[in-house]
């Protein structure tokens, strides 16, 4: 391999990880879709919001970090994706513009609208955040509907590079059923990690209580949807890239073979699911096991970061095109220049002392479950 | 294929303005009061005086509110190059891209992981620890600043970059001539700065009317003098980098430093103006008198000094800029006809390049490419076809960069007295001073809102100066879908807007005493 490629190769892995990192972090948003169901007395519903609160800004973060970092590494994708399914992806920005201020402002004096109003942002964010951005990330094996040609940007009348094939643009993914399925298991993903990470967190009996049986009802549907989201593509077609010419072609089994091709990737993404599964099927048979989010939340983060790969690794289109397979972005024909990925590579060194601060952080605040009477104390409480 | 239409270059604009103008509502007083506060709990700290406690939380929890609506209107800022310029994202993106991504991963989670501490840890973490959660809050807002304007400076001045005909894009050569750019350096300086002198105002606004109402006098006192002297430091400042700005500007884009100062005919020796009424009716190319009305400041040649450190200086205008022929030290300058033609010629280039490599041709593309090596620094004039293209607003961009130069000579007295006055004990009597302050708030606002446009209204019709004009960095969608989205953050920003002052409004009336427990 080439150094350009391994950089290229390094980076999708980089994407790949802050994917399954975010896609973990959205248990804030499952928590704030039960907002109205989980909770039920005032008490509960404060409790609730403050323990999400004290959150957010991460899973905001890294959403914001996440966008950034395919801008630096792979801009093709950057403009391709977000110019061309522009509603699918105003949809989610506007749902995360009135989640940043919800937690903030629902309790002040003022807020002119009502703590209901600012709920129901969180609740509406809560659904759509999560299910959308499933739909959108499972186009990363269905297909899009776009054209890419470089050589327009000389072209006077007709500048734009990327150019998408329909007038809906970006909704028309909502017609395809297996981007269903990827949003509807990262929406019922959330609620479970959310479940889990409340009966982690909270001192409250009624609230994990609910918390248990809540727990059932969102891991069968997760673990449904999930099984049909993977094997559907497994046995489905895929998008192969020739190395030599880069040509893409339809494969029967690709990401199948993908997985075998790659063992590593195969265990990681085998170890991820195992992971998941023991967290949620341990904490429904122990009531005193409370760790069941930490399991389940790093195989939330193994098993997703193995589906991008197999989706970016082993010549295959990562974002690929249904109406012109030759337009199909992969991570060497959309990736930014050698020069730039080995810049960025040097500033990625610190991605883990990052981590290590955040967790820092969090420790030395959470010393002990949370509980009403905490918040209540608390001079900053929402 | 979707046909490039005014209209959506248009919206877009409308749309990008809006929504970076609604962000820098709330930024500066980020900047600003944040290391206001991280002062005060330093104070707090070193005198152990709980007092001061209960200041600094005060301006926290105002913090907090304001933070909150900074977050949300950033996330649009982001993505919106991807979603609204997306040619741009693709031209430029090697270069621009990378800042975007150190930000997210260098900045943005030092100021989310400390804020939290900042916010919660009161009674969970050591004081020490809780001070320096503080400074790290301020830190990493800097730091975000600090990225997205080394990417806005490399927007006004591209350095550290080639163009590649193969994969039609600029790449990035030399990371440390963007990070350390000149323009991104003082750009830095003078924004943080302007932020400073934002937060200054708004904290010694408050605190007068606290004195007015004659409500919690030592808080308003304590903070009066910390705010005071922060914003009296800040002023000076914000005058020697603004002045940075201006030579800047004049060094690399003199069209910008001729509609600042509404320059038409260039002149050595040129005076600058202090106040002025432009004539509408003026164009570039007759011979009417481009002022109604003009006040020079009483020190000749200052504008020739100002921008190029010499009295005798020339500064050209707008005339002399599209008719070229004046001597620079690059050489004599092209007139716009002439770098209209290169410009198409290194477009022309690229075409037959590409046409070339597809038909393997190598021999004859190595010709084309060193064509278009050579008219590359022109690529941006073959988009467009009469010189008034090249002409940005020039009352908006002259009347609003006089507005904050006047506005930051006034700060400057008006913390200079207030300074006095806390030094002298008169402040309790003084509420016509208190008054002052109070009303000089939003024009902080004004001053840090008309500075960028001043920076973005002055280089266009640039996305990137000289390589990319505005119509080729378009998205391909259709105006219906951004007058949509134009609308929905108008109002979606406004209603925002409008439940954050009420908030902040009752936060201030309910005072620092009160504080929920
Ligand atoms: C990193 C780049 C960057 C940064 C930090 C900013 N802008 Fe900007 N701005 C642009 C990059 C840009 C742009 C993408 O290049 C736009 C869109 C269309 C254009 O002319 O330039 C633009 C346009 C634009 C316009 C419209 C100009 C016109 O269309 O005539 C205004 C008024 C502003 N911006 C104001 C701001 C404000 C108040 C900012 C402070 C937060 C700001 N910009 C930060
Ligand atoms: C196009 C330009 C810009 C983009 C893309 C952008 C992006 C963002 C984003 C995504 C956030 C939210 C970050 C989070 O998750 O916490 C944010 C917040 C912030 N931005 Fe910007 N921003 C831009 C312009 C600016 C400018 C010009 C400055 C300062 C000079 C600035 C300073 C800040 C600060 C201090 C915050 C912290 C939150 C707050 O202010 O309340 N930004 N920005
Ligand atoms: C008092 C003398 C001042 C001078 C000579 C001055 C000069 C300038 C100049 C020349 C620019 C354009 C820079 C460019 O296009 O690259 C600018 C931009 C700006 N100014 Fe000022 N300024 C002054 C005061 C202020 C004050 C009082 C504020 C706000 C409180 C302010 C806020 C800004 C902002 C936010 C920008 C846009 C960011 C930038 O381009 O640096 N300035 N200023």
């Amino acid at each position: 391999m080439t150094t350009y490629s391994i950089l290229q190769h390094y980076w999708w892995f980089i994407i790949s990880l802050l994917g399954g990192l975010l896609t973990f972090l959205l248990f804030i948003q499952g928590g704030q879709s039960m907002l109205f169901s989980l909770s039920k007395t005032e008490d509960e519903k404060r409790l609730l919001v403050n323990v999400l609160g004290r959150k957010w800004e991460f899973t905001f973060t890294t959403l914001v970090t996440f966008g950034g970092a395919f801008f630096a590494s792979f801009p093709l994708f950057y403009s391709t994706s977000f110019g061309g399914a522009y509603w699918v992806w105003m949809i989610i920005l506007f749902c995360f513009v009135i989640q940043a201020v919800s937690f903030e402002f629902q309790s002040k004096a003022g807020n002119i609208y009502g703590k209901t109003t600012y709920r129901t942002f969180l609740l509406i964010n809560g659904y759509l955040g999560t299910f959308l951005i499933g739909a959108a990330v499972a186009t990363f094996f269905t297909g899009s509907d776009f054209t890419v040609n470089k050589g327009n940007i000389a072209q006077q009348l007709a500048p734009a590079i990327s150019q998408w094939g329909n007038g809906w643009h970006g909704l028309e993914a909502l017609l395809e059923p297996r981007n269903w399925a990827l949003g509807l298991t990262v929406f019922f993903l959330a609620r479970t990690n959310a479940l889990l990470f409340l009966i982690n967190r909270l001192n409250d009996k009624a609230l994990e209580d609910r918390s248990y049986k809540y727990l059932f009802y969102n891991a069968i549907p997760f673990v449904v949807f999930f099984l049909t989201f993977v094997i559907w593509i497994l046995v489905g077609k895929g998008f192969d890239v020739n190395p030599a010419t880069g040509e893409v072609s339809l494969e029967q089994f690709k990401y199948f073979n993908n997985l075998i091709e790659m063992p590593i990737v195969m265990i990681t993404f085998l170890a991820g699911v195992v992971l998941v599964l023991t967290g949620i099927i341990w904490s429904m048979l122990s009531k005193t096991f409370r760790k069941g989010i930490w399991f389940s939340g790093t195989g939330t983060v193994l098993t997703v970061c193995s589906l991008l790969l197999i989706a970016g690794f082993n010549n295959t289109a990562y974002y690929p095109s249904s109406t012109d397979l030759q337009s199909s972005l992969t991570i060497f024909n959309s990736s930014s220049s050698q020069f730039t990925l080995t810049a960025m590579s040097y500033v990625s060194i610190l991605i883990p002392f990052v981590l290590g601060y955040i967790f820092y952080a969090w420790r030395s605040m959470e010393k002990k479950r949370t509980d009403i009477a905490d918040v209540n104390n608390d001079s900053h409480a929402y | 294929m979707e046909l490039l239409d005014a209209a959506l270059v248009n919206w877009s604009r409308a749309q990008f303005a809006l929504t970076a103008m609604y962000h820098w509502i709330f930024v500066p007083l980020t900047l600003g009061l944040g290391v206001i506060m991280a002062i005060m709990e330093s104070i707090y700290l070193k005198t152990g005086d709980e007092k001061w406690k209960k200041v600094t939380k005060f301006w926290m929890t105002i913090f907090g509110i304001n933070f909150a609506i900074g977050v949300a209107t950033g996330i649009i800022m982001e993505f919106q190059f991807g979603t609204n310029w997306s040619n741009y994202s693709w031209f430029v993106g090697d270069i621009f891209g990378a800042p975007l991504a150190i930000e997210g991963i260098l900045a943005f989670f030092m100021e989310a992981t400390f804020i939290s501490i900042m916010f919660f840890g009161w009674n969970k973490v050591s004081k020490k620890f809780h001070l320096a959660a503080t400074w790290l809050t301020a830190l990493g807002a800097t730091l975000s600043a600090l990225w997205i304007l080394i990417a806005n400076a490399w927007m006004q001045y591209p350095v550290g970059m080639e163009f590649n005909p193969d994969t039609v894009r600029n790449e990035m050569v030399d990371f440390w001539a963007v990070v350390l750019s000149p323009i991104a350096i003082n750009k830095f300086l003078h924004t943080i700065v302007s932020s400073w002198v934002v937060g200054a105002l708004f904290v010694v606004g408050i605190s007068g009317w606290f004195l007015i109402k004659k409500r919690e006098v030592d808080f308003a006192i304590k903070s009066l003098w910390v705010g005071a002297i922060f914003g009296l430091i800040s002023s000076v400042l914000i005058i020697w980098t603004g002045d940075g700005s201006a030579y800047h500007v004049a060094q690399r884009q003199p069209m910008k430093l001729a509609a600042m100062e509404g320059l038409y005919e260039g002149k050595t020796n040129a005076d600058l103006l202090a106040i002025a009424v432009l004539n509408p009716e003026k164009t570039y190319n007759d011979s009417i008198d481009p002022y109604i009305v003009s006040v020079k400041v009483p020190v000749p040649g200052l504008l020739s000094f100002l921008g190029y450190r010499d009295f005798n200086a020339f500064v050209p205008g707008v005339k002399d800029i599209i008719e070229g022929g004046y001597e620079t030290p690059e050489g004599t300058a092209l007139s716009f006809e002439e770098r209209k033609v290169k410009g198409k010629k290194a477009q022309t280039a690229l075409n037959e390049y590409k046409k070339a490599m597809s038909e393997k041709d190598t021999a004859n593309a190595q010709i084309h490419k060193a064509v278009l090596r050579e008219n590359y620094p022109h690529f941006g004039y073959g988009y467009l076809d009469k010189p008034e293209d090249i002409i940005p607003n020039i009352p908006i961009v002259f009347y609003a960069f006089h507005i904050m130069v006047g506005l930051g000579m006034y700060f400057l007295a008006l913390f200079a007295l207030l300074v006095f006055m806390l030094y002298r004990r008169k402040m309790q009597n003084a509420n016509w001073l208190s008054y002052a302050a109070l009303f000089t708030i939003p024009m902080g606002y004004v001053a840090s809102q008309v500075g960028w446009i001043v920076a973005e209204m002055g280089r266009q019709p640039w996305a990137i100066q000289d390589v990319l004009p505005l119509q080729a960095a378009i998205s391909g969608i259709s105006v219906e879908s951004v007058k949509i989205t134009v609308f929905l953050f108008a109002a979606l920003f406004t209603a925002l807007l409008i439940a954050e002052v009420r908030i902040m409004a009752k936060q201030i009336k309910k005072g620092p005493e009160t504080e929920q427990h």
